[in-house]
Protein backbone atom coordinates (compact mmCIF):
# COMPACT_ATOMS: atom_id res chain seq x y z
CA UNK A 1 0.00 0.00 0.00
CA UNK A 2 1.63 3.08 -1.39
CA UNK A 3 2.07 6.28 1.32
CA UNK A 4 -1.49 8.34 1.40
CA UNK A 5 -1.50 10.74 -1.27
CA UNK A 6 -2.74 13.97 0.49
CA UNK A 7 0.52 13.55 3.06
CA UNK A 8 2.84 13.54 0.41
CA UNK A 9 1.35 16.57 -1.53
CA UNK A 10 1.09 17.84 1.63
CA UNK A 11 -2.85 19.11 1.64
CA UNK A 12 -5.72 18.38 3.91
CA UNK A 13 -7.98 16.06 3.17
CA UNK A 14 -10.60 18.10 2.35
CA UNK A 15 -8.25 20.88 0.44
CA UNK A 16 -10.06 22.43 -2.90
CA UNK A 17 -8.61 21.65 -6.08
CA UNK A 18 -6.63 24.80 -6.39
CA UNK A 19 -5.11 23.73 -3.39
CA UNK A 20 -3.80 20.61 -4.54
CA UNK A 21 -2.65 22.12 -7.63
CA UNK A 22 -0.90 24.74 -5.99
CA UNK A 23 0.85 22.01 -3.69
CA UNK A 24 1.86 19.95 -6.74
CA UNK A 25 3.09 22.82 -8.33
CA UNK A 26 5.58 24.17 -5.83
CA UNK A 27 6.69 20.11 -5.00
CA UNK A 28 6.73 19.33 -8.69
CA UNK A 29 9.58 22.47 -9.18
CA UNK A 30 11.82 20.97 -6.31
CA UNK A 31 11.64 17.72 -7.54
CA UNK A 32 10.92 17.23 -10.66
CA UNK A 33 13.78 14.84 -12.23
CA UNK A 34 14.53 16.78 -15.56
CA UNK A 35 15.86 19.93 -13.19
CA UNK A 36 17.80 17.53 -10.66
CA UNK A 37 19.45 15.27 -13.19
CA UNK A 38 21.46 12.84 -11.50
CA UNK A 39 19.40 12.72 -8.21
CA UNK A 40 18.05 9.39 -7.98
CA UNK A 41 15.97 10.88 -4.52
CA UNK A 42 14.60 13.70 -6.69
CA UNK A 43 13.27 11.34 -9.05
CA UNK A 44 11.47 8.53 -6.57
CA UNK A 45 9.90 11.70 -4.49
CA UNK A 46 8.54 13.22 -7.84
CA UNK A 47 7.45 9.85 -8.59
CA UNK A 48 5.08 9.93 -5.79
CA UNK A 49 4.27 13.52 -6.25
CA UNK A 50 2.87 12.88 -9.26
CA UNK A 51 0.90 9.54 -8.59
CA UNK A 52 -0.65 11.39 -5.70
CA UNK A 53 -1.70 14.28 -7.80
CA UNK A 54 -2.85 12.15 -10.42
CA UNK A 55 -5.01 10.26 -8.10
CA UNK A 56 -6.57 13.88 -5.82
CA UNK A 57 -6.67 15.89 -9.32
CA UNK A 58 -9.37 13.36 -11.02
CA UNK A 59 -12.43 13.80 -8.56
CA UNK A 60 -13.71 10.77 -9.72
CA UNK A 61 -10.47 8.89 -8.43
CA UNK A 62 -10.22 11.25 -5.52
CA UNK A 63 -14.02 10.46 -4.47
CA UNK A 64 -13.29 6.92 -4.94
CA UNK A 65 -9.77 7.05 -3.20
CA UNK A 66 -11.90 9.21 -0.74
CA UNK A 67 -14.65 5.90 -0.13
CA UNK A 68 -11.67 3.26 -0.18
CA UNK A 69 -12.56 1.98 -2.88
CA UNK A 70 -9.03 2.04 -4.47
CA UNK A 71 -5.64 2.30 -2.75
CA UNK A 72 -3.41 4.81 -3.48
CA UNK A 73 -1.51 2.12 -5.14
CA UNK A 74 -0.72 1.74 -8.95
CA UNK A 75 -1.42 5.97 -9.41
CA UNK A 76 2.23 5.86 -10.85
CA UNK A 77 2.62 8.00 -14.08
CA UNK A 78 3.20 6.05 -16.75
CA UNK A 79 7.17 6.76 -17.50
CA UNK A 80 7.60 9.31 -20.65
CA UNK A 81 10.62 9.76 -22.27
CA UNK A 82 12.05 12.37 -20.29
CA UNK A 83 13.71 15.50 -21.23
CA UNK A 84 16.98 14.18 -18.97
CA UNK A 85 17.80 10.87 -20.93
CA UNK A 86 17.99 12.61 -24.14
CA UNK A 87 19.92 16.26 -22.81
CA UNK A 88 22.50 13.85 -20.91
CA UNK A 89 23.54 11.65 -23.98
CA UNK A 90 24.56 13.10 -27.35
CA UNK A 91 21.49 14.08 -28.65
CA UNK A 92 21.08 16.83 -25.94
CA UNK A 93 23.89 18.28 -28.15
CA UNK A 94 21.31 19.66 -30.57
CA UNK A 95 20.28 22.28 -27.69
CA UNK A 96 23.73 22.52 -26.12
CA UNK A 97 24.20 25.73 -24.59
CA UNK A 98 27.63 27.05 -25.79
CA UNK A 99 27.35 26.29 -29.23
CA UNK A 100 23.80 27.10 -30.20
CA UNK A 101 23.08 23.82 -31.50
CA UNK A 102 25.23 22.91 -33.56
CA UNK A 103 27.07 20.43 -31.91
CA UNK A 104 30.18 19.67 -30.04
CA UNK A 105 30.60 21.11 -26.18
CA UNK A 106 33.12 23.53 -25.85
CA UNK A 107 35.05 21.84 -23.61
CA UNK A 108 38.62 24.10 -23.80
CA UNK A 109 35.98 26.51 -21.67
CA UNK A 110 34.90 24.40 -18.99
CA UNK A 111 38.21 23.18 -18.07
CA UNK A 112 40.09 26.49 -18.72
CA UNK A 113 42.62 25.85 -15.85
CA UNK A 114 44.01 22.45 -17.52
CA UNK A 115 44.08 23.64 -21.05
CA UNK A 116 45.95 26.45 -19.98
CA UNK A 117 48.43 24.92 -17.97
CA UNK A 118 48.92 22.44 -20.86
CA UNK A 119 52.07 24.60 -22.86
CA UNK A 120 51.04 26.10 -26.52
CA UNK A 121 54.50 26.80 -27.36
CA UNK A 122 57.66 24.08 -27.24
CA UNK A 123 58.60 23.17 -24.51
CA UNK A 124 61.51 21.51 -22.80
CA UNK A 125 60.80 18.13 -21.81
CA UNK A 126 60.82 17.27 -17.74
CA UNK A 127 64.24 16.58 -16.05
CA UNK A 128 64.59 13.13 -14.87
CA UNK A 129 66.17 12.72 -11.67
CA UNK A 130 68.45 9.60 -10.35
CA UNK A 131 70.40 9.08 -7.51
CA UNK A 132 73.86 6.70 -7.73
CA UNK A 133 76.47 5.51 -5.29
CA UNK A 134 79.93 5.38 -6.15
CA UNK A 135 83.16 4.26 -4.51
CA UNK A 136 85.52 6.77 -2.58
CA UNK A 137 87.79 6.69 -5.65
CA UNK A 138 85.63 7.01 -8.32
CA UNK A 139 84.15 9.66 -7.01
CA UNK A 140 88.38 11.16 -6.03
CA UNK A 141 89.63 10.61 -9.34
CA UNK A 142 86.56 10.49 -11.94
CA UNK A 143 85.15 7.51 -13.64
CA UNK A 144 82.55 6.26 -15.82
CA UNK A 145 79.73 4.02 -14.43
CA UNK A 146 77.07 2.77 -16.45
CA UNK A 147 73.02 2.70 -14.63
CA UNK A 148 69.98 1.25 -15.92
CA UNK A 149 66.80 3.04 -15.91
CA UNK A 150 63.28 1.80 -14.69
CA UNK A 151 62.16 1.67 -18.27
CA UNK A 152 65.26 -0.87 -19.32
CA UNK A 153 67.60 1.51 -21.05
CA UNK A 154 70.66 2.20 -19.73
CA UNK A 155 72.87 6.00 -19.25
CA UNK A 156 76.71 6.24 -19.14
CA UNK A 157 77.20 8.68 -16.41
CA UNK A 158 80.41 10.53 -16.90
CA UNK A 159 81.49 11.06 -13.15
CA UNK A 160 84.32 13.75 -13.30
CA UNK A 161 87.45 13.41 -10.76
CA UNK A 162 86.88 15.33 -7.45
CA UNK A 163 83.25 14.69 -7.91
CA UNK A 164 81.86 15.21 -4.13
CA UNK A 165 79.11 13.52 -1.79
CA UNK A 166 75.54 16.18 -2.91
CA UNK A 167 77.05 16.85 -6.42
CA UNK A 168 74.32 17.12 -8.96
CA UNK A 169 75.26 15.57 -12.11
CA UNK A 170 73.60 16.94 -15.62
CA UNK A 171 73.40 14.90 -18.20
CA UNK A 172 71.88 16.73 -21.33
CA UNK A 173 69.01 15.80 -23.45
CA UNK A 174 68.59 12.82 -21.40
CA UNK A 175 65.33 13.23 -19.50
CA UNK A 176 61.93 13.68 -21.20
CA UNK A 177 60.73 14.36 -24.52
CA UNK A 178 60.38 17.80 -25.00
CA UNK A 179 56.76 19.48 -26.09
CA UNK A 180 55.28 20.46 -29.44
CA UNK A 181 59.44 20.18 -30.38
CA UNK A 182 61.08 21.47 -27.70
CA UNK A 183 64.39 20.34 -26.23
CA UNK A 184 64.47 17.08 -24.43
CA UNK A 185 64.58 17.52 -20.75
CA UNK A 186 68.01 16.24 -18.43
CA UNK A 187 68.79 13.60 -16.55
CA UNK A 188 69.86 15.04 -12.69
CA UNK A 189 72.02 12.79 -11.04
CA UNK A 190 72.80 13.03 -7.42
CA UNK A 191 75.92 11.25 -6.28
CA UNK A 192 76.05 9.59 -3.28
CA UNK A 193 79.52 8.63 -2.30
CA UNK A 194 80.81 5.66 0.19
CA UNK A 195 82.87 5.66 2.54
CA UNK A 196 86.62 4.85 2.40
CA UNK A 197 88.35 1.75 4.41
CA UNK A 198 91.36 4.69 5.63
CA UNK A 199 90.87 7.75 2.99
CA UNK A 200 89.01 10.51 4.55
CA UNK A 201 87.87 13.74 1.89
CA UNK A 202 88.26 16.99 3.47
CA UNK A 203 87.73 19.25 0.51
CA UNK A 204 90.18 18.43 -2.04
CA UNK A 205 92.62 16.99 0.18
CA UNK A 206 92.31 13.69 1.50
CA UNK A 207 93.52 12.65 4.79
CA UNK A 208 94.66 9.03 6.49
CA UNK A 209 95.97 7.38 8.79
CA UNK A 210 99.69 5.27 8.58
CA UNK A 211 100.82 3.05 10.63
CA UNK A 212 104.80 2.59 11.22
CA UNK A 213 107.09 0.18 13.08
CA UNK A 214 108.67 1.15 16.56
CA UNK A 215 112.15 0.81 14.39
CA UNK A 216 111.08 2.76 11.56
CA UNK A 217 109.97 5.40 13.72
CA UNK A 218 113.11 5.38 15.64
CA UNK A 219 115.59 4.71 13.36
CA UNK A 220 114.65 6.34 10.39
CA UNK A 221 113.29 4.13 6.90
CA UNK A 222 111.62 4.54 3.58
CA UNK A 223 108.30 3.54 3.37
CA UNK A 224 105.63 2.87 0.46
CA UNK A 225 102.19 4.29 0.71
CA UNK A 226 99.19 3.94 -0.90
CA UNK A 227 97.82 6.97 -2.49
CA UNK A 228 94.82 7.35 -4.81
CA UNK A 229 96.85 7.37 -8.01
CA UNK A 230 99.14 4.60 -6.53
CA UNK A 231 102.13 3.65 -4.17
CA UNK A 232 104.35 6.72 -3.44
CA UNK A 233 107.52 6.02 -1.46
CA UNK A 234 107.74 8.18 1.92
CA UNK A 235 111.28 8.89 4.13
CA UNK A 236 110.78 8.72 7.40
CA UNK A 237 113.52 10.67 9.60
CA UNK A 238 115.20 9.12 11.88
CA UNK A 239 113.29 9.91 15.89
CA UNK A 240 109.96 10.36 14.27
CA UNK A 241 107.44 10.63 16.45
CA UNK A 242 103.84 8.86 16.49
CA UNK A 243 101.06 11.61 15.57
CA UNK A 244 103.29 13.27 13.13
CA UNK A 245 101.75 14.56 10.22
CA UNK A 246 103.19 14.90 7.10
CA UNK A 247 101.49 16.25 3.87
CA UNK A 248 102.61 14.46 -0.08
CA UNK A 249 101.79 17.58 -2.11
CA UNK A 250 99.34 17.15 -5.45
CA UNK A 251 98.94 13.73 -3.99
CA UNK A 252 95.11 14.27 -2.78
CA UNK A 253 92.14 15.20 -5.15
CA UNK A 254 93.80 15.36 -8.60
CA UNK A 255 93.63 18.63 -10.51
CA UNK A 256 90.83 18.98 -12.30
CA UNK A 257 88.87 21.75 -14.32
CA UNK A 258 89.88 25.39 -12.68
CA UNK A 259 91.13 23.12 -9.46
CA UNK A 260 94.75 22.86 -8.49
CA UNK A 261 95.26 19.11 -7.18
CA UNK A 262 94.91 18.04 -3.29
CA UNK A 263 97.25 17.36 -0.78
CA UNK A 264 97.68 14.01 0.37
CA UNK A 265 97.72 14.58 4.75
CA UNK A 266 99.37 11.50 6.49
CA UNK A 267 99.42 10.98 10.30
CA UNK A 268 101.67 8.24 11.47
CA UNK A 269 100.82 5.87 14.11
CA UNK A 270 103.75 3.99 15.91
CA UNK A 271 102.35 0.73 16.50
CA UNK A 272 104.36 -1.70 18.67
CA UNK A 273 103.93 -5.39 19.02
CA UNK A 274 103.69 -5.84 22.72
CA UNK A 275 103.97 -9.47 22.31
CA UNK A 276 107.25 -9.17 20.76
CA UNK A 277 110.26 -11.50 23.37
CA UNK A 278 112.98 -9.75 22.20
CA UNK A 279 111.68 -6.47 22.60
CA UNK A 280 110.63 -7.54 26.20
CA UNK A 281 113.90 -8.54 26.88
CA UNK A 282 115.67 -5.43 25.66
CA UNK A 283 112.85 -3.51 27.68
CA UNK A 284 113.44 -4.99 31.02
CA UNK A 285 117.06 -3.81 31.07
CA UNK A 286 115.88 -0.60 29.57
CA UNK A 287 116.27 2.68 31.49
CA UNK A 288 115.01 6.16 30.60
CA UNK A 289 116.03 8.32 33.47
CA UNK A 290 115.04 11.85 34.18
CA UNK A 291 112.55 11.24 31.06
CA UNK A 292 108.78 11.38 31.56
CA UNK A 293 106.33 11.23 28.97
CA UNK A 294 103.58 13.12 31.03
CA UNK A 295 105.87 15.71 31.86
CA UNK A 296 103.16 17.88 29.56
CA UNK A 297 100.48 16.34 31.64
CA UNK A 298 101.58 18.47 35.42
CA UNK B 1 10.46 12.11 -38.46
CA UNK B 2 7.78 13.35 -35.73
CA UNK B 3 4.71 15.73 -37.06
CA UNK B 4 2.25 17.73 -34.53
CA UNK B 5 -0.56 15.75 -35.25
CA UNK B 6 1.60 12.97 -34.10
CA UNK B 7 3.34 14.12 -30.61
CA UNK B 8 0.10 13.58 -28.82
CA UNK B 9 0.93 15.71 -26.06
CA UNK B 10 -2.49 16.58 -23.84
CA UNK B 11 -2.94 20.59 -23.50
CA UNK B 12 -0.33 21.45 -26.61
CA UNK B 13 -1.74 24.12 -28.41
CA UNK B 14 -0.14 24.66 -31.94
CA UNK B 15 0.17 28.08 -32.07
CA UNK B 16 1.98 28.24 -28.74
CA UNK B 17 4.58 25.64 -29.80
CA UNK B 18 4.84 28.21 -32.85
CA UNK B 19 5.95 30.56 -30.58
CA UNK B 20 8.40 28.08 -29.09
CA UNK B 21 9.93 27.30 -31.68
CA UNK B 22 10.40 30.97 -33.39
CA UNK B 23 12.11 31.98 -29.92
CA UNK B 24 14.27 28.92 -30.95
CA UNK B 25 13.29 27.01 -27.53
CA UNK B 26 12.49 24.11 -29.71
CA UNK B 27 14.65 23.04 -32.58
CA UNK B 28 12.06 21.82 -35.69
CA UNK B 29 12.58 21.21 -39.27
CA UNK B 30 9.98 22.32 -42.08
CA UNK B 31 8.11 25.17 -42.80
CA UNK B 32 5.28 27.16 -40.17
CA UNK B 33 2.07 24.33 -39.92
CA UNK B 34 4.34 21.00 -41.39
CA UNK B 35 7.29 21.19 -38.45
CA UNK B 36 9.20 17.99 -38.12
CA UNK B 37 10.41 16.85 -35.22
CA UNK B 38 12.98 14.65 -33.47
CA UNK B 39 12.79 12.75 -30.73
CA UNK B 40 14.77 14.97 -28.82
CA UNK B 41 12.83 17.61 -29.53
CA UNK B 42 9.69 15.87 -28.24
CA UNK B 43 11.05 15.54 -24.90
CA UNK B 44 11.97 18.94 -25.16
CA UNK B 45 8.55 20.19 -25.82
CA UNK B 46 6.73 17.85 -23.08
CA UNK B 47 9.79 19.64 -20.62
CA UNK B 48 8.63 23.17 -21.82
CA UNK B 49 5.07 22.06 -21.21
CA UNK B 50 5.94 21.06 -18.52
CA UNK B 51 7.40 23.81 -17.19
CA UNK B 52 4.63 26.14 -18.45
CA UNK B 53 1.95 24.89 -17.38
CA UNK B 54 2.66 22.07 -14.40
CA UNK B 55 5.03 24.10 -13.17
CA UNK B 56 3.50 27.72 -14.06
CA UNK B 57 6.19 29.20 -14.82
CA UNK B 58 5.73 32.62 -16.77
CA UNK B 59 6.78 33.06 -20.34
CA UNK B 60 9.12 35.91 -19.25
CA UNK B 61 11.43 33.74 -16.70
CA UNK B 62 11.61 30.41 -19.66
CA UNK B 63 14.45 31.57 -21.26
CA UNK B 64 16.24 31.57 -17.67
CA UNK B 65 15.33 28.60 -16.77
CA UNK B 66 15.79 27.11 -20.38
CA UNK B 67 19.67 29.02 -20.58
CA UNK B 68 20.23 27.57 -17.12
CA UNK B 69 18.97 23.90 -18.05
CA UNK B 70 21.21 23.86 -20.71
CA UNK B 71 24.01 25.06 -18.97
CA UNK B 72 23.59 21.93 -16.65
CA UNK B 73 22.86 19.78 -19.03
CA UNK B 74 26.16 20.90 -21.03
CA UNK B 75 28.15 20.33 -17.67
CA UNK B 76 26.84 17.14 -17.24
CA UNK B 77 27.55 15.49 -20.84
CA UNK B 78 31.10 17.46 -20.59
CA UNK B 79 31.18 15.44 -16.91
CA UNK B 80 30.56 12.47 -18.74
CA UNK B 81 32.94 12.66 -21.19
CA UNK B 82 35.59 13.51 -18.64
CA UNK B 83 34.56 10.51 -16.58
CA UNK B 84 34.77 8.43 -19.88
CA UNK B 85 38.49 9.77 -20.96
CA UNK B 86 39.55 9.10 -17.03
CA UNK B 87 38.29 5.63 -17.35
CA UNK B 88 40.40 4.86 -20.53
CA UNK B 89 43.75 6.09 -18.51
CA UNK B 90 46.11 3.68 -16.72
CA UNK B 91 45.47 2.85 -13.36
CA UNK B 92 48.06 4.70 -11.94
CA UNK B 93 47.30 8.10 -13.57
CA UNK B 94 44.00 7.67 -12.60
CA UNK B 95 44.59 6.79 -8.84
CA UNK B 96 46.54 9.96 -9.09
CA UNK B 97 43.87 12.19 -10.20
CA UNK B 98 41.24 10.59 -7.79
CA UNK B 99 43.82 11.10 -5.20
CA UNK B 100 43.95 14.71 -5.90
CA UNK B 101 40.21 15.10 -6.62
CA UNK B 102 40.16 13.69 -2.61
CA UNK B 103 37.91 10.96 -3.82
Amino acid sequence: MAEDPYKILGVKKEASADEIRSAYRKLAKKHHPDLNPGNKQAEESFKAISGAYDLLSDTEKRGKFDRGEIDASGAERAPQQSWRQYAEAGPGERYAYSTGGTGGADFEDLFANIFNQRPRGPAKGHDRHYSLEVSFLEAVSGATRRITLPDGGTLDVKIPPGTEAGDLLRLRGKGDAGMNGGPVGDALIEVHVAAHKFYRRVGRNIHMDVPVSLKEAVLGSKITIPTPAGEVAMTLRPGTETGTEMRLRGRGVPAHGKHAAGDLHVKLNVVVDPADEKLKAFLETWEQPGFNPREGLK
Amino acid sequence: MITFESLHIAGLDEAELTHWIEAAWVHARGARGAWQFEEVDVARIRLIHTLRHEMDISEPAMPVVLSLLDQLYELRRNAARLNAALADLPPALRAAILEKLGA
